[in-house]
């Protein structure tokens, strides 16, 4: 991508008032990059924000407008499946620390708007786990599907529990116990996250992490992960969190400390590079100053910028070049090799290519 | 605001040309090269394909319709495609894929237009949601409109075929689709989707109907599309207001008869036959109720399209 002009729909994140002006061509072609990356909400909730709604052409603004009851939808189901995972852990007097696309969505901020996800994320004490796990199963929620093999693989080497469905409304849960596994490298104290936790004044007993750990969350979460078929999605998070909490004092200048502390000043560097890179994000120079030490060499960041600046972009033909699908595995291997020591690794992986699947018609 | 009737409106005046200005090479050339890219009311699909049954499907049903340029907008980007390996040699088969996505498996290479009308239909029930979408047929007189909601092998598609050829305006074999803003029903008049008996039936009960060629062993037997009436392509920008909404049965043998159904039970039978009731939350229900409030309802059996014709003559205007 280097080579050529950035994908349309990059332009638009990085630029929304690009939409006051933009060919029809090109909207057409952002249009079908957007729905691919499943950022057709996220793009019309940008180009609100800008007032621009009104300018569009008439053929591209419709086609938007076909996403936002889904977007609406999503938001009105998200806030009663959070009512519904609060009044079941009320018993345990746990707050409910949401991550990701919940915690945005409740927190009211700008990187919840028009974002679509699956499943609703909690952080909980891995001393309180079981307890959890009964009350959410006492309203419902019911780990299905994995053999013994995969509960062994969440409950020993995972940071959560199996995901657990709920029986009559189909939806899902992660119970995390923190943020990494417990087989990986780095393993950030979750005792010091849920200790930074902010209450979210709106909703009484609900929290997010803190500014700064939100961000260095999500930054690990896209940068130590082997699938990037959501990574633009993920990447735009990181944009947004970045502009909206870096205009409120003290952000940036606690982010490089914590990230240390954190053991995550890597993924603060990816996630700062590819930002900037990719959708043009501010950040002032004593945070890249602060963050040079956690820069790979040059010759291996060349690599991870040739991978990540292929996987990044929208899953569509008109952004894939030669090279797409190999960067895309080698980042596969890349976030398994992160997860688990090669050992364990070899293992798990024999497990599920030959073990797994032979056993999977008896438990399907 | 910009609605959707008045920016088809507006097409329709820009774009003076249509897919009959083409000559055979020229659709086979723009179906291989570019994409055909054709409106057909809010939508504009473009279309890539070298499989002649495509541009064979196109160039007898789709000739009035309007024709864009390659540097249009289009809200859909689909292919019918040969997919690789060993059947493009024996047995060759064609597969259908929105922008890339594959969401079906493919079919025999003769099913190539059903597919094509089958992949249309299902792009816009999908992901149009800027509409509550029932799979009903609906059909319009005087400007009041009928919703035909029904499950497969009800008889619906021969209903609408024999109406819109007595009088009524097609607005879709398929898709009703309602407006939340006013509660109009906005048309879609593609070609009427006949199967198996049905095909002769309308043979016989319409003089000049147009009809693509019967492709035998579809998953839904032998299916063949009839041409929208020339002048429901015309009027595609214009919309509707719901007055009736009508169950229909074909049952051989059975006497017409038409009761009325409370509108309760109506609502729950329509928004079973939705396909984004749930996606569209309070908006899905305020529309749908609005068009229940609009409209009679009734169950209707038939077994005589000339009395069942009669009964849709003699429909009255709600109050």
């Amino acid at each position: 991508m280097s080579a050529s002009a950035p994908p349309v729909l990059l332009r638009l994140l990085r630029d929304p008032g690009l939409a006051a002006a933009l060919p029809m061509a090109d909207w057409d072609l952002a249009l079908r990059q957007a729905t691919s990356a499943n950022l057709s909400p996220a793009l019309l909730a940008l180009i609100e924000e800008c007032g621009l709604l009104e300018a569009l052409p008439a053929a591209p603004r419709a086609h938007l407008e076909w996403v936002r009851a889904l977007a609406a939808r999503h938001r009105q189901a998200v806030r009663f499946e959070v009512e519904c995972i609060a009044a079941a852990l009320r018993p345990t007097g746990l707050p409910v620390l949401l991550l990701k696309g919940a915690a945005y969505a409740m927190a009211g901020l700008r990187a919840g708007e028009g974002r679509l996800f699956a499943d609703i994320d909690i952080l909980v004490p891995k001393a309180r786990l079981d307890e959890v796990e009964s009350a959410l199963m006492l309203h419902g929620w019911i780990a299905g599907g994995h053999d013994a093999y995969d509960q062994r693989y969440y409950r020993e080497w995972m940071h959560e529990l199996p995901p657990m469905q709920h029986v009559r409304r189909r939806t899902s849960i992660d119970v995390h116990h923190a943020i990494l596994p417990e087989t990986a490298p780095v393993r950030p104290d979750p005792a010091k996250l849920r200790a930074a936790a902010l209450p979210i004044e709106a909703a009484p007993g609900l929290a997010t992490l803190a500014p700064c750990d939100m961000v260095l969350h999500s930054a690990v979460h896209l940068f130590f992960d082997g699938e990037f078929d959501k990574g633009l999605r993920d990447l735009l998070d990181l944009h947004r969190l970045f502009g909206e909490f870096g205009a409120r004092p003290a952000f940036w200048d606690t982010l490089p400390a914590r990230a240390h502390e954190l053991q995550l000043a890597r993924p603060l560097f990816y996630a700062l590079r590819y930002s900037r890179r990719l959708l043009g994000t501010d950040v002032p120079a004593a945070v890249l100053d602060a963050l040079a030490p956690a820069r790979p060499n040059r010759r291996l960041l060349a690599l991870m910028d040739g991978l990540f600046e292929r996987a990044l972009l929208p899953m569509h033909a008109s952004c894939d070049d030669a090279l797409t699908g190999s960067a895309r595995f080698a980042l596969y291997l890349r976030g398994n090799w992160l997860r688990m020591p090669p050992l364990l690794l070899a293992r798990h992986l024999f497990h599920k290519a030959f073990i797994s699947k032979k056993n999977a018609p008896e438990t399907a | 605001m910009l609605t959707a009737a008045s920016l088809t409106a507006a097409s329709l005046t820009a774009a003076s040309l249509t897919v009959a200005s083409l000559s055979r090479s020229q659709l086979a050339t723009r179906l291989a090269g570019p994409g055909l890219a054709v409106r057909t009311g809010p939508f504009a699909s473009r279309i890539r394909s070298t499989i002649p049954q495509v541009a064979d499907g196109i160039e007898l049903l789709y000739g009035a319709y309007p024709l864009l340029g390659d540097e249009d907008f289009a809200d859909f980007h689909v292919g019918l495609r040969r997919p690789g390996g060993l059947h493009r040699w024996y047995k060759p088969q064609v597969s259908f894929d929105l922008d890339g996505l594959v969401p079906f498996e493919p079919l025999p290479e003769a099913h190539a237009f059903p597919m094509l009308e089958w992949g249309l239909n299902w792009c816009i029930s999908t992901r149009a949601h800027a509409y509550l979408m029932i799979h009903a047929a609906v059909v319009e007189r005087d400007g009041l409109a009928a919703i035909l909601p029904a499950p497969p092998g009800s008889g619906k598609s021969t209903l609408c075929a024999a109406l819109v050829h007595r009088g009524w305006r097609l607005l879709s074999d398929e898709l009703a689709l309602l407006r939340p803003q006013d509660g109009l029903l906005l048309p879609v008049p593609r070609p009427v989707s006949l199967k198996n008996r049905s095909i002769d039936v309308i043979r016989a009960y319409v003089a000049d109907a147009v009809l693509s060629a019967p492709v035998s062993n579809t998953t839904k037997g032998t299916v063949a599309h009839l041409k929208a009436p020339a002048a429901s392509v015309a009027r595609a920008g214009e919309s509707a207001r719901p007055a009736w909404i009508v169950f229909p049965k074909y049952e051989a043998g059975a006497a017409t008869s038409l009761e009325t159904i409370p509108r309760a039970r109506a609502f729950f039978r329509v928004a079973d036959n939705a396909f984004n009731y749930s996606h569209m939350g309070a908006s899905g229900f305020a529309t749908l109720a609005g068009a229940i409030d609009a409209c009679t309802s009734y169950d209707f059996r038939y077994s005589d399209l000339d009395e069942a014709m009669a009964v849709f003559a003699a429909l009255e205007a709600p109050q």
